[in-house]
């Protein structure tokens, strides 16, 4: 008897001695918070998608890190995201991919502030994501810049001067990417000439239409998810109303929506960091392994996520982080990482300075024969 | 003692008994840390929705009206709570959490409160439907005017836009950011506060049930007819569950608000009504106990079944029917009691005095 | 000139909220409940239409046709299954489990067809909008208004020439009576949800004609403020629904034009509840008398 225990750990020492020489890879566990059901779930399966190819590729290429992909639903509800936080740690999560929308993101950030968990989230966009919290980063832009780069765009290369506004004014994307566009428009010579409002469950826009119609606006701006975009230009084409629409980021995947007449949506422009029909060979390797794994096309909330991952990969790999680290411990040694890694993902080039906000070049798109052309 | 009043009395220490040994139990188990992180997160929010439910109950079971708009009061709650935390924190310097907790825990029941009444007056003269509908109204016109609603705080004075941010003088602190609800709120709820919160409930709610107030109150449900031709002022006592379920509303709404760092008015819509609705339904119409029980049991079980999300609201939706089926279709109910024979004493002691039970009449 | 353009606007969502307020009034005046579920019950007939569409290929008309007896089936199922159970209790309690129909089949639309939006094909529909000067009108407007009339004057002459539609008129009058009279409740009131739920299904599909997104929560508000228009003009009266639904659409897009975008749906409410306070049996709706 003596004998086989002996022998049992003679071998277990030694699988342990052969397994350090191997290097096997450490494990990271990372938990991706979003929408999973509810009215938002959308972005929420999207951002989740997208990690999860990453996640594959980066586990099958075995490079020093695999990664544990934890999977929680916040349901798009302040209440929920607390409850998913807390069940990630729970389950061991050392860093946070998430939350997928903005109000949910700033609640469990700050949370994750007063605990100390590190915070990247792919597309929660609001300012209030990432103030007063130093743990909180962004893949995506912010509103005010997106509004900002918008309005700048539009001066600059002198689409017209008279513009109109149509914004969910009960979305903290919609009203946060207006304020800005609003606030910069008269400095750079543009007069915004009608502003209308609508909410989520708006469905009639005749009224917001008719005013920036009868307004005589060249550009209507729309800051806006793609959802009501698309009922805006079905709206615009019945009253033979053809300004230039100029969209945000939100505004891609208006083409995949099943069903909708891509001619309604011929000349619209967008600001947009991501689009899948991107030749760009990175691009296009992601968008393959996306439609061939989920069948479908993946929006910028999946190409967002799909570079989280990677930026949490090499974030914890300047960090040194290894599978004993605990998230109080990786949230420190993570930020002071953020600030030193540069990432070239799909959707641009990023750097991160202390405030969290990413910088990287946002893209003009025209949708033309229904498809997105760069100029 | 008459054996109505000692069943009664036995009801209601039963209720508070189990509420205060859940109470120890949970505290025992906090200092321990024997509590898991998911778990330990909800307590604050449980206690909320208890109290939602209990509240609703009063006015749904006891009074028999049915009301649509109860986040609307809530929202009402967490927002008066936020703001008045935040004014006393910037105006005062008020560093204390629990007083200013108290204070806006008392402002958000009083605000509103004087919503209740102000939407009772003109909902109570309506019946049934319509009034289930105006309610809804109500809840989405509140959902709507929050959306719209623009607080700061500067120098100690509290400022108010409608419509239009930009009137806000430059340099305010926002308390309130129309569609981006109330924003940094320091999160300062406590377990022990909600726990204090539901007793003062029960206390209100069993007390108001069992007076002559509340007799009256239950006779107008019974046969509204019947007790108007007795003298009973149908409106006056329909006008105090309404506006005590809306005050005690609001003060759950304030103790969720400042759970968490941010309330936002979509957290508040139709939908969450329809969420205390199925609480109070599937705890007994007139139980409060199964109401304190249904709305704990209801916010744990999706957190505990976080993988079986997708199909909870399916659930949700199937068991509130076969729950209003099985106790409101007479061959149904026949069959469920003569299933229960044995256990019928014991079915009876729970309900047949409380308060009419599962019945809706 | 824009007054005009805002005026037809009105006119199209008011006709949209009138055929689904129909389904609603008629209900209410037949089976004394209010039919929550209504909404989602013309959110399954434009999903349906649009797999017609979409996927299936089929005409516009065979499309049309198809929802409506879906719509037709499933609403006679529901009255089945859930309400008629439920003939004898209280209205509290039919309502609750309306609200669990309305939640059921929003739930089941979304586990087959999904949380992402669809766009619902219009091309059938649109042809060339027609001009009047400045006037810009879209066809599906014209459709829609026209469909309104046709339906409006259709369920008239069925309530008042035949012998059903006489038998629902009875029901509505008097349960009890209409009963010892020899005429079958329980069919008259699968009747009235058959055609409810067909004309529903009418609905779905211009509903998202006009405005072409199709989700799980497509039908919620737009049934919502079809009650709101169905109780507006009178619950339980035909040309009531007509009159509430059209009122209710131009109000709606005037209080939207004229007031603010911000509150369209605030002012929509707002009217409910003052006209209820004023006229609690609404502009066309016959005050009820109770009985001991």
């Amino acid at each position: 008897m003596k004998k086989l225990i002996a022998l049992a750990l003679a071998l277990v020492l030694a699988l342990t001695v052969c397994s350090a020489f191997a290097e096997e890879p450490i494990t990271l566990k990372i938990a991706h918070i979003g929408p999973l059901t509810g009215p938002a779930a959308l972005y929420g399966i999207a951002t989740s998608r997208g990690a999860q190819i990453a996640v594959d590729e980066i586990n099958a290429a075995g490079g020093k890190y695999k990664i544990e992909l934890i999977d929680e639903d916040d349901e798009h509800n302040v209440e929920k995201v607390i409850n998913a936080y807390n069940a990630a740690l729970d389950a061991g999560a050392q860093m946070i991919l998430g939350s997928t929308t903005s109000k949910p993101c700033e609640a469990a950030g700050a949370q994750g502030y007063t605990d100390r968990v590190f915070f990247l989230t792919p597309s929660a966009s609001s300012t209030a994501v990432i103030e007063d919290k130093d743990n909180v980063f962004q893949v995506c832009f912010t509103d005010p810049n997106q509004g900002a780069a918008s309005a700048e765009y539009i001066a600059e290369h002198k689409l017209g001067t008279k513009i109109a506004v149509i914004y969910n004014n009960a979305d903290v994307y919609s009203t946060g990417i207006r304020d800005t566009f609003v606030e910069k428009a008269p400095g750079l010579g543009l007069e915004i000439v009608s502003e209308e409002t609508f909410t989520d469950e708006t469905t009639d826009f005749t009224v917001q239409v008719g005013k920036a119609q009868e307004a005589g606006a060249e550009i209507v701006f729309l800051p806006m998810y793609y959802t009501p975009a698309s009922l805006i230009l079905k709206t615009a084409a019945d009253k033979n109303y053809k300004p230039i629409f100029f969209g945000v980021d939100g505004m891609d995947g208006i083409l995949s929506v099943e069903g909708f007449d891509t001619s309604l949506a011929e000349g619209v422009m967008l600001l947009t960091p991501f689009v899948a029909t991107s030749e760009d060979a990175k691009v296009a390797n992601f968008v393959k392994l996306y439609e061939d794994k989920f069948g479908e096309t993946p929006i910028q909330f999946a190409a967002d996520a799909y570079d989280g991952i990677y930026i949490l990969v090499a974030a914890a790999e300047k960090a040194g982080i290894t599978a004993d680290t605990t998230p109080e411990e990786a949230c420190d040694l993570l930020i002071a990482a953020m600030k030193e890694i540069q990432v070239d993902g799909i959707t641009g080039s990023m750097t991160w300075d202390e405030s969290g906000a990413v910088t990287k070049t946002p893209m003009a798109a025209t949708i033309e024969n229904g498809v997105y052309v760069f100029k | 003692m008459t054996k109505a009043k000692r069943k009664r009395l036995i009801y209601n220490l039963v209720t508070f008994g189990l509420v205060i040994v859940a109470f120890i139990i949970l505290e025992n188990m906090i200092s321990a840390k024997a509590i898991s992180r998911s778990l330990k997160g909800q307590l604050v929010p449980i206690c909320a929705w208890i109290i939602m439910a209990v509240s609703l109950n009063l006015v749904i079971g006891f009074s028999g009206e049915l009301s649509l708009g109860h986040a609307g009061f809530m929202s009402i709650g967490a927002y008066t709570g936020a703001v008045v935390s935040g004014w006393l924190l910037s105006a005062f310097d008020m560093q204390d959490p629990l007083l200013r907790l108290v204070l806006a825990i008392l402002a958000g029941g009083i605000l509103a409160g004087i919503f209740g009444v102000l939407i009772g007056i003109p909902v109570l003269r309506l019946r049934g439907d319509y009034l289930a509908i105006v309610t809804l109204a109500f809840g989405e016109i509140i959902r709507n005017l929050v959306n719209v609603l623009y607080i700061g705080t500067a120098n100690g004075k509290l400022h108010f836009a409608f419509l239009n941010k930009e009137k806000l003088p430059a340099g305010v602190t926002m308390l309130v950011d129309g569609a981006k609800g109330a924003v940094k709120i320091k999160p300062i709820s406590t377990f022990e506060v909600g726990f204090v919160l539901i007793l003062i409930t029960l206390i209100v709610v069993l007390n108001l049930v069992n007076s002559r107030a509340g007799r009256a109150i239950q006779a107008t449900r019974d046969n509204r007819i019947a007790a108007e031709s007795m003298g009973v002022s149908v409106t006056k006592y329909k006008m105090m569950a309404f506006v005590t379920a809306a005050v005690l509303a609001g003060m759950a709404g304030a103790l969720y608000g400042l759970n968490s760092s941010t309330v936002v008015p979509t957290q508040f819509t139709f939908n969450q009504s329809i969420n205390v609705l199925v609480f109070v339904v599937l705890g007994g119409l007139g139980n409060v106990l199964g109401s304190i029980i249904s709305a704990t049991f209801l916010t744990i079980l999706p957190e505990v079944l976080r993988e079986f999300a997708d199909y909870r609201m399916l659930v949700y939706a199937v068991v509130l029917i076969l729950v209003m089926i099985f106790t409101n279709n007479p061959t149904t109910r026949a069959f469920v009691n003569r299933l229960a024979s044995p256990a019928k004493k014991l079915v009876r002691k729970n309900r047949g005095e409380t308060a009419g039970g599962g019945d809706v009449k | 000139m824009i007054f005009l353009d805002h005026l037809i606007n009105g006119l199209s969502l008011g006709s949209i909220y009138a055929i689904i307020a129909l389904g609603y009034t008629m209900v209410y005046g037949i089976a004394k409940m209010l039919n929550f579920a209504h909404g989602d019950v013309i959110m399954v007939g434009a999903y349906i239409a649009f797999c017609g569409l979409q996927y299936w290929g089929f005409p516009p008309v065979l499309a049309i046709l198809v929802a409506m007896v879906a719509c037709t089936i499933l609403g006679i199922t529901i009255e089945g299954l859930a309400y008629r159970p439920l003939r004898q209790a209280a209205s509290l309690a039919v309502l609750i489990t309306a609200i669990g129909v309305s939640y059921l089949l929003q739930n089941i639309a979304l586990m087959i067809w999904g949380a992402n939006p669809k766009s619902f094909p219009t091309t059938f529909i649109n042809g060339s909008s027609i001009r009047l000067g400045q006037l810009n009108i879209s066809t599906a407007t014209i459709i829609t208004i026209l469909a309104n009339v046709v339906i409006m004057v259709g369920l008239t002459l069925f309530t008042s020439k035949t012998k059903l539609g006489k038998a629902m008129r009875c029901v509505s009058e008097d349960r009890g009576a209409a009963e010892l009279m020899g005429i079958n409740v329980n069919r008259t009131i699968s009747l009235t949800f058959a055609i409810g739920s067909a004309l529903a299904a009418i609905a779905g599909i211009l509903l998202c004609s006009s405005y072409p997104i199709l989700q799980p929560t497509t039908g919620s508000m737009p049934g919502i403020k079809a009650f709101t228009a169905a109780v507006f003009g009178g619950i339980g009266s035909i040309p009531g629904a007509m009159l509430g639904g059209i009122l209710l659409g131009v109000i709606e897009i005037f209080g939207k034009a004229y007031i603010s975008t911000e509150l369209g749906d605030a002012i929509v409410f707002a009217v409910l509840i003052i006209v209820l306070l004023v006229k609690p049996a609404g502009l066309l709706g016959k005050p009820m008398r109770e009985k001991v």
